[in-house]
């Protein structure tokens, strides 16, 4: 592991915030370019250690890997820099356009665009609930994923119950129930 | 307190929501648009667009702005630290732990349960967008807009941007009322 020097690690992950498109997952060979491959920060198992991690845990991986890598390389003040760098100037950017555009919303063409954008998201939500069900279908087989499915469906959207308790208990269970029950499971992640 | 809320709005989604950033989008819209009404739909689906189309994480992103829109600048502060901080925390923390258990049946078990649910949420949402979609270009536009747009992004895999900035530019000449 080499040593890096303050501004390196800023300008690293502002280029992988930057080059980033497509979230988080899409980041993750941007971040072993820089990281592995430029700068030698870390070694190859290392990296892929510290990924094996950031996938344990819930949040963003597009953060938790940043601010990890620049804590280990660079201290408190990495960490702080590395999750600024990836995250800030697209915030800023965000806000500067939906601010002007906010702004504008009266005026006819400007309103026209806004509904434009719609149907786009539509279809983009589609395609990331079809990966979603695909991914769920191919590991936990068609009746565990909608048995699931059904049961949330009912609890959230029937009885109203908050999304966060339900995931929650759901998490909850599958971390205590035996393994033995769905051993089956195991071989097709 | 609107900061507390704003904290908990994002909090709770990062804290819950395995499998990246996608993944909490849908969680994301049930407390911003459903529990807390901070927005509607189509101010939901603009930031949505303009997320998909920019770099960088989309989680970082709807925080940032949200929490700008809700209260300035402070807000956007919270509402990015809720979304960041925990998880980063644990991460720094417990590593050694962690990385004990990153074969673990139960840890992959955690994830494989909770994608069904947001598989579920996210139809949810697109189905909100359609009738959205119903009312608002109508339902002409509408299909012109989702059939062109799910070709571009499926079929051709273009890149989101620009097909976010077609569509504005269909929106700004045909939609002009």
């Amino acid at each position: 592991m080499r040593p890096a020097s303050q501004g390196a690690l800023f300008m690293a992950f502002i280029r992988i915030g930057l080059l980033g498109f497509g979230g988080g997952p899409a980041m993750i060979p941007l971040v072993h370019q820089e990281v592995v491959k430029r700068y030698g920060w870390l070694e190859e198992e290392e990296f892929a250690d510290v990924l094996a991690i950031a996938n344990v845990l819930p949040g963003p991986i597009a953060t938790k890997l940043p601010g990890y890598i620049g804590y280990r390389v660079g201290g408190v003040l990495g960490c702080i820099s590395t999750v600024l760098a990836v995250i800030l100037p697209m915030i800023a950017g965000m806000i500067l356009l939906l601010s002007i555009f906010s702004r504008y919303r009266d005026i006819g063409w400007i309103h026209g665009m806004g509904q434009a954008v719609i149907p786009v998201v539509m279809v983009m939500m589609g395609q990331l609930t079809w990966d979603f069900w695909d991914k769920s279908y191919k590991t936990l087989g068609l009746f565990m994923s909608l048995v699931i499915m059904i049961v949330a469906g009912v609890l959230i959207y029937w009885l109203g119950i908050h999304p966060g308790w339900v995931i929650g208990s759901l998490l909850i269970m599958a971390w205590l129930l035996p393994e033995r029950t769905y051993k089956n499971n195991e071989a097709t992640e | 307190m609107i900061y507390w809320d704003l904290f908990c709005a994002f909090f709770v989604p990062n804290i819950i929501g395995y499998g990246g950033g996608p993944a909490i989008i849908p969680l994301i819209e049930s407390e911003v648009v459903g529990h807390y009404g901070w927005m509607n739909s189509q101010e939901f689906a603009e930031t949505l667009a303009l997320g998909n189309a920019l770099p960088s994480p989309i989680a970082t992103k709807m925080a940032g702005y949200v929490g700008y829109e809700v209260a300035g600048i402070t807000g956007a502060m919270v509402a990015v630290l809720a979304t960041v901080v925990p998880s980063l925390l644990l991460m720094l923390g417990s590593l050694g732990v962690l990385y004990r258990y990153r074969d673990s049946f139960r840890v992959k078990r955690m994830s494989q349960w909770v994608r069904p649910v947001i598989a579920l949420m996210m139809a949810w949402l697109t189905m909100g967008f359609f009738t959205e979609g119903i009312d608002n270009p109508g339902l002409i536009h509408m299909l012109v807009i989702a059939s062109l747009s799910g070709v571009a992004l499926i079929k051709f895999k273009i890149h989101p941007a620009f097909v976010v900035f077609f569509s504005l530019i269909y929106g700004g000449l045909l939609l002009n009322q």
